[in-house]
């Protein structure tokens, strides 16, 4: 029997970025907010031993036990789903911060053209570019429309940069911090690039510069290019996070608190509206129910999508007949690029999740695509990252996988491997969805999520285009040998690739085709929030937390305003 | 080098660690040494791994999975031929990584005891990944006596008996999932060798691989350093002493 707690005007369902951003708005607003984060609390004291690779890279230390819970999988709708085991391609997140406080800090602001890709596209190449099987659509949102809280976004968490890139939206404000160190690596892209006629300039980081102070009064410290960013958390507080930051600012209020080891497991629903979340703390086994004003799902991509599954909140995506809106439109990122194997040593080992330059002139609609086969493109960057050593054994192409050559190739050509590596950008198609398994179920005895994609013709012409331009970058650079990515196939789930997992809750103006509006308000239920990079109508050619950080702001800004008027806020 | 390594005897093993560990000596690594020679094969020298290497070991380091020191034999040929000893610095024996994948086996790396267990299993596709109802610690169990079975039917001999090139062949036959194996393929199980191999050979020391941080030292990785701030714009490449992070915690 579950235990009834009091009701608060504001729960969210997980407290990463985005819970974290509704909180500190909400709570400084007046309203008493409590987030249920199913992992444990943590903090930049729990990583000054965190240079491990294998605790933390390898056996994954931040991330989701799967013996608890995982997704099921299959590429296309006539295979059997089968559950994820094993970690792999993406790195699902848990505890405070989410995905937020393992991340590299890439921080990005989707293009103009994302927003409106598909009034652009059919206005520039003809209604038919890419078939009817994308379900290409805009975002209900314009970069304009969205700008403020981009910035309101950068300028908590302090993001390093120099709006030097020609291609990109529109800035009202300077980057709150300058760009980070040039090092040796990057000038070697930057004048590579620049001999072919494109527009490198230092990639937007969330690893600090300098220090800095953000409007709300948190630190940042100064990163130290240790290298150990990307499924770490920073032992010096330099990389921005929810808990460095947002977190704080709404606990400072008094108006917010934290239940840790809360698992929510479904937000319960009467007529129009949600009345608040049912969830089992994980330590104790106990039920409980926490009534709300207002729910706002922020736990990850996947999560969120779930939890409303197993709640019967909207109408669930069907590809046959193409009706219904949740789980539709999921999509990944494309990851072209070459690997370039050098003559010289570089200090490879050094580094930043962040540090690195980019170009975006094959990015977005920056060039032509009327010849083209494929709508969109990718950033091309160089970011030198910090390598180590058992994750990285960077071989040339036809050497063995181990043995002699593979030991002495290996340990060669690890401060000798320089690589250009695309963001790039994932169409919908009516295949790739996401839905409740019908077998395999979670530690709770709720469904799994299951997930049907593969890499469509799209992404297989946009991956080999951007990955024939990565090889000519690396030539430029002067590598001994060039590696470009091999072609796309099928997904495969067993390798690591990329954790931006977008969509299964769009946003978008329109009911028939969005789980949200623009506020991030369901459609079906006027006090459900949903915000994350599910909103995502497609993925586009960046790193996905810019973009969900700003919706975040946006989303916060429409739950205080619902809290004053109720009602659809559009 | 290589000719140091490969005279290191049993009385240098037993005066080394002797000295290091005084009373601490179990039976266990004893056991393991006794093994090791039981299995030489002399004459053979100039083409094969010394069977003594990795013995030269702190004497807190032992077994905890493995109950037989033939089939911990086994395993540390393969690691070996995996990550071989040559003029670069030690390979997989003389970095301890048959000591480390024995210690991981015994924990939750090998009880799965992160990952999704829960049935029903099918075998599925490549790309939906491991689907075995074996943990890695059974799976590695029965991997390694196939090893030992395979030696036996192709050439009459233990595995650990066999030139490099024949334990070569038989990795690879693995590799090419050609090995019968029950509920598990023997790629996966090969897979999951190499993997196994590399973490061992390349972890901070203080999961008893990467002895000495000679793998960070072969391949210029300096381990836990606390800041390259000064360093990141030098245009020349930096050596460093490698550091665990275990220094943190001894001083």
């Amino acid at each position: 029997m579950a235990t009834t707690l009091d009701k608060v005007d504001v729960v969210t369902v997980g407290v990463g970025w985005t819970g974290g951003i509704v909180a500190s708005e909400c709570a400084k607003s007046g309203l008493k907010v409590r987030g249920l984060e199913r992992g444990a609390s943590r903090g930049t004291e729990d990583f000054s031993m965190a240079h491990d690779e294998f605790r933390y890279a390898i056996r994954y230390e931040l991330f989701q036990n799967l013996s608890r819970e995982t997704v099921t999988f299959r590429n296309h709708r006539k295979m059997n789903a089968l559950p994820m085991r094993m970690m792999g391609s993406f790195l699902l997140g848990e505890g405070l911060g989410g995905a937020g406080t393992h991340w590299n800090g890439q921080n990005w602001r989707f293009l103009p053209y994302d927003f409106e890709i598909k009034s652009i596209t059919d206005k520039k190449y003809g209604a038919n570019k890419l078939g009817k099987d994308y379900l290409l659509q805009d975002w209900g949102i314009t970069y304009d429309e969205l700008e403020p809280y981009f910035t309101k976004f950068e300028y908590i968490a302090g993001i390093s940069g120099e709006d030097t890139n020609p291609f990109w939206g529109k800035r009202s404000e300077p980057f709150p911090t300058p760009p980070m160190k040039k090092t040796p690596i990057l000038e070697k892209f930057e004048s590579a690039t620049s001999n072919l006629g494109y527009h490198p300039f230092m990639l937007p980081s969330a690893n600090l510069s300098e220090a800095y102070t953000n409007p709300d009064g948190s630190t940042i410290a100064a990163c130290q290019y240790c290298g150990f960013c990307e499924r770490f958390g920073c032992e010096y507080g330099a990389k921005s996070s929810a808990e460095l930051t947002v977190v704080p600012t709404a606990l400072k209020t008094g108006n917010y608190d934290i239940r840790f080891h809360s698992n929510v497991v479904e937000v319960l629903k009467q007529g129009n509206k949600v009345t608040g979340v049912r969830f089992f703390d994980t330590i104790t086994g106990e039920e409980f129910i926490q009534p709300a004003e207002v729910v706002v799902m922020t736990s990850y991509v996947m999560n969120n999508a779930k939890l409303l599954m197993v709640s019967n909140i909207g109408e669930q995506y069907d590809p046959d007949t193409g009706r219904g809106t949740l789980g539709k439109n999921y999509c990944y990122q494309i990851l072209p690029g070459a690997t370039g194997f050098f003559e010289e040593q570089y200090n490879t080992f050094m580094g930043a999740g962040a540090l690195g330059m980019t170009i975006d002139d094959f990015n977005g609609d920056s060039f032509d695509h009327s010849n083209l086969d494929f709508i969109h493109g990718a950033s091309l960057s160089l970011t030198q990252t910090g390598v180590r050593p058992i994750a990285f054994n960077p071989v040339p192409p036809e050497t063995p996988a181990w043995g002699e050559e593979f030991k002495k190739a290996s340990i060669h050509y690890f401060t000798r491997t320089l690589s250009i590596g695309g963001q790039g950008a994932s169409m919908p198609h009516k295949e790739n969805f996401m839905s409740l398994d019908s077998t395999y179920k979670d530690a709770y005895g709720v469904p799994l999520l299951q997930l049907t994609y593969n890499f469509t013709d799209q992404d297989r012409a946009l991956h080999k285009y951007l990955s024939e331009r990565s090889a000519e970058i690396v030539k430029e650079m002067g590598a001994e040998i060039i590696a470009p990515a091999n072609p796309l196939t099928d997904y495969d789930i067993v390798p690591y690739q990329t954790t931006h997992n977008t969509g299964g809750t769009v946003m978008g103006n329109d009911p028939a085709i969005s789980v949200v509006n623009n506020w991030l308000q369901h459609w079906d239920a006027e006090n459900l929030f949903v915000v994350g990079a599910g909103n995502f109508a497609h993925n586009g050619g960046y790193n996905p937390t810019g973009t969900v950080g700003a919706l975040a702001y946006r989303c916060a800004e429409g739950i205080i305003n619902y809290s004053k008027t109720g009602g659809s806020l559009v | 080098m290589e000719s140091k390594k490969q005279g290191v005897s049993r009385r240098d093993f037993m005066k080394t660690t002797g000295i290091a560990t005084g009373t601490l000596i179990g039976g266990g690594i004893i056991g393991g040494l006794v093994g090791y020679n039981v299995n030489k094969t002399p004459g053979k020298k100039e083409t094969t791994v010394d069977k003594h290497q990795g013995q030269n070991h702190e004497l807190n380091v032992g077994l905890q999975f493995f109950k037989t020191t033939a089939s911990f034999n086994v395993l540390s040929q393969a690691t070996e031929r995996i990550l071989p000893e040559d003029e670069l610095g030690p390979g997989a024996i003389g970095l301890g990584v048959p000591y480390f994948i024995d210690n991981q086996l015994a924990g939750a790396y090998g009880m799965n005891a992160k990952e999704y267990m829960q049935g029903p299993f099918e075998d599925g596709a490549v790309t939906q990944g491991y689907q075995s109802r074996l943990t890695r610690a059974e799976i590695f169990e029965q991997g390694i006596a196939k090893l030992e079975e395979e030696a036996q039917s192709r050439y009459q001999k233990g595995f650990v008996e066999l030139e490099p090139a024949q334990m070569d062949e038989i990795l690879t036959a693995f590799q090419k999932g050609e090995v019968p194996m029950m509920a598990v393929s023997s790629l996966f199980f090969f897979k999951l060798l190499r993997q196994a191999t590399l973490e061992g050979a390349y972890c901070d020391p203080i999961y008893n691989g990467n002895k000495n941080m000679e793998g960070w030292k072969m391949k210029g990785f300096p381990g836990h350093q606390y800041s390259y701030t000064k360093e990141i714009e030098n245009k020349k490449f930096v050596k460093y002493d490698p550091q665990s992070i275990s220094s943190m915690t001894h001083s």
